[in-house]
């Protein structure tokens, strides 16, 4: 079984960490992942940094920036991952723009996605209907999952549809917004999270956008499977590097 | 072949809408009503009226004497240049906001490079009393200074993209992002042919009164509808969408492209996306950019602000792809060069862009009795400090 369903099946609330691959230096890869999985997080999202990334707030598109001048790109990305499941065992996604994947071959990413023990991707600009009819078959020949956002504006319509296509998680955008957003969660989000759960969806859902903290982290999870920090990650490592990535894990865990 | 959109928003293989889910809701909402809005008699009565008492329309069709014997053909230009706020860029404003209205929305967003689109998008927003937020890149917003004014003096509030090069592939994405933050009250009227189905098809319909205006005054000069060639510059694409948009489907009839060749188009400073381009995703479509080897959006180079974008709309992609149109390019010096000898020969100032399209007769010779009509899209006032330092004058 795929490691990110392993993980989905566990008795407990799931943190999944965002970083930006390149960022704040090159080779800084393999070792945030393995000290992530060191400080408790269940899952790890990989960003490969895209020129222009649509969807992000200034946090990451700062350190996308950033990741692009010190050399990042998707094959070096795949060699710094070469030998990464020696040493970890934790679910690995790669969160990309799809322009870069379709650059290198869309069956080409994947295959290399399988070869390095990649479990699922995560592709805010490759529409579910373009993926449904065109992608699937590809995505599912080399066992990835793929993850699709909804957002408190999708209709219920959609979120069936989007259910049915999904095959992991669903990521569950917390507002009308960017990431690294400081909207926080008031009422709309209530009424969405509690409109989403009570779809009982196939998909368990993990939230995203927005999440910073303890507090945020024990909200958005209330309901959902699991939570997603990117941007205050981000943040964190520009600060305080990367050898030291449990003192920001573990008080979101406590 | 048809070189109309497709049920799926498609031109061929380009098009398409590849948008995060964030903006679905909005794109959805805009692709199921936009053909129907734009199908209502009051909407159509609306719009036609705006453009006839406001943007002055219809744009003169002129027969270019001068320019004609110089080039020992028959030159007519289609006098964009001569619309309310200098530019065909108004004919798609005065349009999306009487879209935004049917929809409900009440802030607007846009936008722009060297301006033009910003400020015809002020414009419009003054006009109907709507808030309107333009974004400009930084740089651009310091080396277009009068046309930061003007969009003040209209009440727009102008937002520098302070993201990536900070020039207009990146206000477009700031654009977008202020669209995915905004999802309710917001319309987005993007200023060109590009973006995420239905815009490119949305603005080339309004863009469309170009060459419907060219047939009836053809006809009127010449006797006959279709011209031998249309000629119009690119660089998203609307001025040569609306254009070219009533020939697509008559073969007779000659569809040319200049893109900006900037310093050359091998130089490493050009943006001549058709040639340089490659298939790829930019701003939510499917269609020719300017990229690294690893799917990287590269910066483009022009002398003119309106053409340096590093893509192109998804309906020239399948012109040129097709072969149904045919693509030049021209240098910054072939450009100016061409701008300099329309204001001497036949009195008309050009905006640098249009004065690419000018560029052709360095590329094609033509034939003595062949009707070459040739999109003037803008006036060359924004451009007099270029025109100024280039030439010492």
């Amino acid at each position: 079984m795929n490691r990110i369903n392993q993980k989905l099946k566990a008795d407990k609330k799931l943190l999944s960490i965002y970083f930006t691959a390149g960022y704040p230096n090159i080779d800084d890869t393999a070792t945030i992942i393995r000290n992530l999985e060191k400080s408790g997080v269940d899952m790890i999202e990989i960003g490969l940094p895209f020129s222009d990334p649509l969807a992000d707030g200034p946090t990451i598109q700062a350190s996308s920036t950033q990741a692009l001048k010190n050399g990042m790109t998707s094959d070096l990305l795949f060699k710094q991952l070469k030998d990464i499941r020696k040493s970890v065992s934790i679910p690995l996604i790669i969160m990309g723009y799809f322009n870069p994947m379709l650059q290198y071959g869309v069956e080409a990413f994947c295959k290399k996605c399988e070869e390095v023990g990649i479990d699922g991707l995560i592709i805010p600009d490759l529409p579910v209907d373009v993926y449904n009819e065109v992608y699937k078959s590809t995505f599912e020949k080399y066992g990835l999952v793929n993850v699709f956002l909804i957002t408190p504006q999708t209709s219920d319509e959609r979120i069936r549809f989007i259910d049915s296509v999904s095959n992991g998680f669903i990521y569950m955008v917390s507002s009308a917004s960017t990431t690294g957003s400081k909207a926080g969660f008031g009422n709309v989000q209530t009424d969405y999270f509690d409109r989403i759960s009570k779809m009982n969806l196939a998909n368990p859902q993990i939230v995203g956008f927005g999440i910073s903290n303890n507090e945020t982290f024990t909200k958005a999870t209330k309901q959902a499977k699991g939570a997603i920090i990117g941007s205050a990650f981000i943040n964190f490592v520009s600060e305080n590097g990367i050898d030291n990535i449990n003192e920001f894990v573990e008080p979101i865990l406590n | 072949m048809s070189y109309n959109i497709n049920e799926k928003g498609y031109y061929g293989e380009f098009g398409g809408a590849y948008i995060p889910e964030m903006l679905y809701p909005n794109v959805e909402e805009l692709r199921q009503n936009y053909l129907k809005i734009m199908a209502e008699p009051s909407f159509q009565e609306e719009f036609d009226a705006l453009l006839k008492d406001y943007v002055g329309r219809p744009s003169p069709l002129y027969f270019a004497k001068r320019l004609s014997e110089k080039y020992n053909t028959r030159i007519y230009l289609k006098r964009e240049d001569l619309n309310h706020t200098g530019a065909h860029k108004i004919n798609n404003t005065i349009g999306q906001i009487l879209m935004a209205k049917r929809l409900g929305k009440n802030r607007i967003i846009a936008e722009t490079g060297a301006g033009q689109h910003g400020v015809a998008t002020a414009t419009v927003c003054a006009l109907m009393g709507i808030k309107c937020v333009v974004y400009m890149g930084e740089i651009d917003i310091a080396r277009q200074a009068p046309n930061v004014a003007r969009m003040k003096m209209l009440g727009a509030e102008v937002k520098p993209a302070l993201s990536g090069s900070k020039t207009l592939k990146d206000a477009t994405n700031e654009a977008i992002r202020d669209w995915i933050n905004n999802p309710v009250d917001t319309h987005y009227i993007i200023g060109s042919a590009i973006g995420p189905h239905p815009y490119p098809d949305m603005v080339t319909k309004f863009q469309s009164v170009i060459s419907e205006e060219i047939k009836w005054q053809l006809k009127e000069k010449e006797g006959k509808e279709d011209p031998d060639y249309v000629v119009a510059c690119i660089g998203g694409g609307s001025n040569a969408a609306g254009t070219y948009y009533h020939f697509l489907n008559n073969e007779a009839v000659g569809i040319i492209a200049v893109e900006a060749a900037g310093k050359g188009i091998h130089s490493g400073k050009s943006a001549a996306t058709s040639v340089l381009g490659k298939e790829g995703i930019i701003h939510g479509c499917k269609t020719l950019l300017m990229q690294t080897i690893d799917g990287q959006i590269t910066e483009p180079y022009s002398i003119s602000a309106g053409l340096d974008y590093p893509g192109v709309g998804p309906l020239h992609s399948h012109l040129y792809k097709s072969g149904r149109g045919e693509f030049y390019s021209a240098t910054d010096d072939e450009a100016m060069t061409a701008g300099l000898e329309l204001a001497q020969l036949e009195g008309i100032i050009p905006a640098i862009e249009t004065s690419h399209a000018l560029a052709i007769f360095e590329h094609k010779s033509f034939k003595p009795d062949d009707v070459v009509v040739i999109s003037l899209s803008g006036r060359g006032d924004k451009d007099l400090q270029n025109y100024i330092d280039y030439f010492s004058l």
